[in-house]
């Protein structure tokens, strides 16, 4: 269990230097590939938890959503370095009154907070009973007791499918496409015309 | 939980294993490759001549497109695992509730395809 300790520190140190990493680094990209290192070291947090399938997702899911988040910011920001670093002063009182006073917020709520003598008593357990593994024990619920949940996420998918076909696409109204059904559907009658030429004569 | 962590043992021997590696190929260089840079080695190489721009430009959306795309189906079949896993307990309802979402989602394919989010011009 020293083993598993040590692997908690040593996933959670990481996601919080390279969460440090995503806001401090001057370049987007680089921001990027902390988040996807952040995001890794919280699948190992999800794999020490016992939640394997959650970790795997996690890698799966976000690490390639993330993908397309560096994507989006390599298409949609035309990344100037010099002019990013320019307006770094500008706005830094206007940055520095908004930490400050989330700072001031965040000693409140923290100054009151009391953590419970009690407390590892009521200390999670993502691990169900012996013998079901974790993607079971997701698989169990999942489908049956929140099954309004699971739908909605369908719902949610279907809207961000669309959404994203509304807002992105644009065909070229003059581009020439394949068109199967077309070509295979042509027979020599359509397709061919025979004549017989005479010797000596044109067509 | 132990026999669990225990699993992932390999994977972890594995991740050292690629660290050290790779670090090393990284670090080995810059202590017995010979170096001498110039401006001219230093500056980007593109086929021989001057390079033109920058490699940072911006690049069409439809990228964007296929990529989300991607991401959707990619947790449709996410879905599909723990239900797999999981049939018999579920039952017919289960069965349904999956049949269902994966028709919310049909749907959201054949818009894709009539539309021609699939093709490229």
């Amino acid at each position: 269990m020293i083993l598993a300790g040590a692997f908690f520190y040593l996933f959670a140190g990481l996601a919080v230097a390279a969460a440090f990493m995503v806001i401090t680094a001057r370049n987007p990209v680089h921001a990027v590939l902390f988040l996807i290192l952040a995001f890794f070291n919280a699948a190992g947090l999800f794999v020490l938890m016992g939640a394997e399938f959650l970790a795997m997702i996690l890698v799966i899911v976000y690490v390639g959503a993330v993908a397309v988040l560096f994507l989006f910011v390599v298409m949609m920001l035309d990344i100037d370095f010099v002019e990013l670093k320019q307006g770094f002063l500008q706005y830094l009182p206007f940055g520095a009154l908004v930490g400050a006073i989330l700072l001031i917020e965040l000693i409140l709520v923290l100054g009151s907070w009391v953590i419970s003598p009690d407390i590892a008593q009521h200390a999670g357990a993502p691990l169900a009973a012996d013998g079901v593994t974790n993607t079971q024990a997701l698989g169990q619920i999942l489908y049956t007791k929140y099954v309004y949940f699971f739908e909605a996420a369908g719902m949610i998918l279907l809207v961000a499918m669309i959404g994203a076909i509304v807002l992105t696409l644009h065909h070229k109204p003059a581009a020439k496409r394949q068109n199967i059904a077309a070509q295979v559907g042509r027979d020599p009658k359509t397709a061919i015309e025979i004549r017989h030429v005479e010797p000596g004569q044109g067509i | 939980m132990q026999d669990l962590l225990m699993d992932y043992l390999p994977i972890v021997i594995f991740i050292g294993v690629a660290l050290v590696i790779g670090l090393a190929l990284l670090i080995a260089p810059f202590l017995v490759a010979y170096q001498q840079p110039d401006p001219e080695k230093l500056s980007a190489y593109e086929c021989g001549f001057a390079a033109f721009d920058d490699a940072r430009m911006k690049f069409d959306v439809r990228f964007y497109l296929v990529a989300i795309l991607f991401i959707i189906f990619d947790l449709e079949v996410a879905f599909l695992f723990p239900w797999a896993v999981a049939f018999k307990e579920v039952g017919w309802f289960g069965f349904w509730s999956m049949m269902i979402f994966l028709g919310v989602l049909t749907i959201g394919f054949i818009y894709e395809w009539r539309k021609g989010a699939l093709e490229w011009d």
